[in-house]
């Protein structure tokens, strides 16, 4: 009897291992479809349309393999796509300045305060950051307090401004990517071993020596994800450079606001999306590589 | 960067030192002095003081008073990178983004000594792991990552190396390989180690001196063979090993040997042993000192008739009995099975003995159960 048991369990437990192996693909397939539907097929269509020429009537395309349209886009918008790039790498060097001792005291100093100060870092995103931006072309601009003051102490002079500058355009990208850095050096440097400070003062390192040689190169997995969050999306960025530059502040981003929506040239806009897409791409995975964090993270 | 006090030695002297945290006083006026060149060990349960004693020492924590000497100069607040001390962390606490090489050198290089790759080389030598020295840690087994803690440490020549639990994370036979090395390193290099631990088999493998810990305070301190024959409290003789406890009065001082009187038995206890103030004891005897038999046979020494066998496990050497005495008491018994007689089984009614010469007396005062439920062998 117990063996005709065993053969019958046997059988029934077949299909039920085959249900078992195809588990993970259903698990998987709502996440596959999605990035199928609205990752793939746009950027097979960017791709296509980036070498596209205008046809009869205005915003009309066909595909004629023009790879020239990448050569055109490129020599007409280089100061943007450069001027994007320095604003986006100044941004993040200043985020990565402000937040590195922001997120080491939110770790080690905060002690009952620490989830107050979370959730303050995290509090700009309860508030659209367009919103915001706009807030600080009012709080930047000639009605505003800060220019009557830095008048009245007579850093600018009465002609001077602090909106349509770089200045603004970059104070903006750093203020509005400024979480993305906090938040992965909170995480890497919360994640520190304590023991591992003192294990060093035990061996005779100061604490300068100590944050040099132990807590930096520790949170260096956070600070090449903060890097990275900031810096890609500031120099994608149109918002900032929009709101807060001049004609001449303008960004990469904003050369592809205009050739897509104003001049309805969508190649060119294409071409120059996808120079911008893998040029980031590029300086990432030059800088992952240089920054040898593998081990780390 | 080395000045008058890392070059400090000699004795480390704690005097009076004091650690309270809020309402918790953690160590409470500890007067202890550990002689340059000995094998120290520290042996509480969780939580008596240890750890934290030895963090004051490190630099790690601020004493809430007294003060701490190496030799004849005080570091009781010096900042922990100006104390000739090093120490083998709890986990290891090695830098797991540098190679075994630089965690070894990291001590040398701070205080910009000339050969550190010499130095180095011999420090690995010494944990005999100078194949791994461009790993990194998170490559290294449990017991490797051990010795490359202690070769980190030593390599510096502290006065005073300190490990804190330094074999817990071990599975027990590496933690036995690694008691002997320690020993024989400790003898080789010729530093005082002071050791942190709630074991104590490592304590008593490692260490010349033991101080027994309870309560932020000592509760006896001496060489491991003087804790285990002749505890001064119930707290040392049943956290160090186990005891059987039985209440007794004193009916007589006279000489080398007294004598009590345990629920109608007279039993000898020699003056020596004898730590009880008054008349009230704890008459106490190791479990293995005890001879057991069936009852009505000839037995010489302490005698205590008209037991019960409650219980008998057999445990390859010995046997393990737990014997029921007429006033409810359990006692223990170990007997090695040596003999060729076979065990005895739960209800014989038997007959115990044992030299007098192993029986000691705690004072009658005490909780005759102090430190053994802290106590991991007493489960």
């Amino acid at each position: 009897m117990s063996t005709a048991l065993l053969h019958a369990t046997a059988h029934e437990k077949k299909p039920l291992i085959t249900k078992k192996k195809l588990l993970p693909y259903w698990l998987l397939a709502p996440g596959i479809i999605w990035l199928v539907i609205f990752f793939l097929v746009p950027i097979y269509q960017l791709i296509s349309t980036s070498t596209q020429t205008q046809g009869f009537g205005i915003g009309t395309y066909v595909q004629t393999y023009r790879f020239s349209n990448f050569i055109d886009a490129i020599t007409s918008s280089k100061a943007q796509l450069i001027r994007s790039f320095e604003y986006a790498f100044l941004a993040t060097v200043f985020a990565l300045i402000i937040s590195y001792p922001l997120a080491y005291a939110v770790a080690f100093k905060s002690g009952r305060w620490k989830n107050t100060l979370l959730v303050l870092i995290v509090a700009p995103f309860f508030c659209s950051f367009l919103l915001r931006t706009v807030a600080w072309e009012q709080i930047l601009g000639e009605q505003g307090l800060v220019i009557k003051f830095l008048r009245f102490v007579h850093i600018i002079g009465a002609q001077g401004h602090l909106t349509a500058t770089p200045f603004a355009v970059v104070a903006g990208l750093t203020y509005n990517f400024l979480p993305f850095m906090t938040l992965p050096l909170y995480a890497s440097l919360e994640r520190i071993d304590i023991r591992m400070m003192e294990a060093s003062g035990d061996l005779y390192a100061n604490a300068l020596t100590t944050f040099r040689k132990v807590t930096i190169p520790l949170s260096m997995p956070g600070v090449v994800a903060g890097t990275l969050l900031t810096f890609i999306p500031a120099a994608g960025d149109y918002i900032n450079a929009e709101l807060l530059g001049n004609p001449g502040t303008k960004m990469i981003g904003n050369v592809i606001e205009a050739r897509y929506l104003e001049i309805v040239d969508y190649p060119g806009a294409a071409a120059l999306s996808l120079i911008l897409m893998v040029t980031i791409l590029i300086l990432v995975m030059a800088y992952v590589k240089r920054a040898g964090t593998e081990e780390l993270v | 960067m080395v000045d008058a006090s890392t070059s400090a030695h000699g004795d480390l002297t704690l005097k009076n030192l004091t650690k309270s945290f809020g309402d918790f006083v953690a160590v409470d006026d500890l007067d202890l002095v550990i002689p340059e060149g000995s094998f120290f060990a520290l042996l509480g349960p969780s939580g008596c003081g240890k750890t934290t004693t030895l963090r004051m020492v490190a630099g790690l924590e601020e004493p809430s008073s007294g003060s701490i000497f190496i030799g004849n100069t005080e570091i009781t607040y010096e900042k922990p990178y100006k104390r000739p001390v090093n120490t083998v962390f709890q986990n290891y606490a090695l830098f797991p983004h540098l190679s075994i090489y630089e965690n070894v050198a990291f001590g040398l290089r701070r205080r910009g000594v000339k050969d550190v790759d010499a130095q180095v080389q011999k420090a690995l030598e010494l944990v005999e792991l100078t194949h791994l020295a461009t790993r990194k840690p998170n490559q290294l087994s449990g017991g490797q990552q051990q010795r490359i803690a202690l070769a980190r440490a030593i390599v510096n020549r502290p006065a005073l190396l300190l490990l804190d639990e330094p074999l817990g994370a071990l599975d027990l036979k590496l933690r036995r390989a690694m008691q002997i090395e320690l020993k024989w390193i400790q003898t080789e290099v010729g530093i005082t180690f002071v050791h942190v631990t709630h074991d104590q088999e490592e304590a008593m493998t490692m260490a010349d001196t033991i101080a027994v810990m309870n309560e932020g305070k000592i509760e006896q301190m001496g060489s491991p063979a003087d804790l285990y024959d002749n505890p001064r409290t119930a707290f040392v003789a049943n956290f160090l090993g186990q005891s059987n406890l039985i209440k007794g009065s004193i009916i007589e001082r006279a000489g080398e040997a007294g004598v009590v009187d345990v629920f109608g038995t007279k039993l000898a206890l020699p003056a020596a042993r004898n730590h009880a103030h008054d008349s009230s004891v704890l008459v106490g005897i190791r479990p293995e000192k005890i001879r057991i038999a069936p009852a009505g046979s000839a037995m010489n020494g302490n005698i205590l008739e008209g037991g019960v066998i409650s219980d008998a496990s057999y445990i390859g050497v010995s046997t393990q009995y737990q014997v029921e005495m007429p006033w409810g008491q359990e006692l223990m018994v170990f007997e090695q099975n040596d003999d060729g007689t076979p065990p005895l089984a739960k209800g014989d009614p038997v007959i115990m003995s044992w030299e007098s010469i192993f029986t000691f007396g705690l004072a009658g005062d005490q909780d005759a159960t102090a430190g053994s439920e802290a106590n991991p062998d007493s489960e």
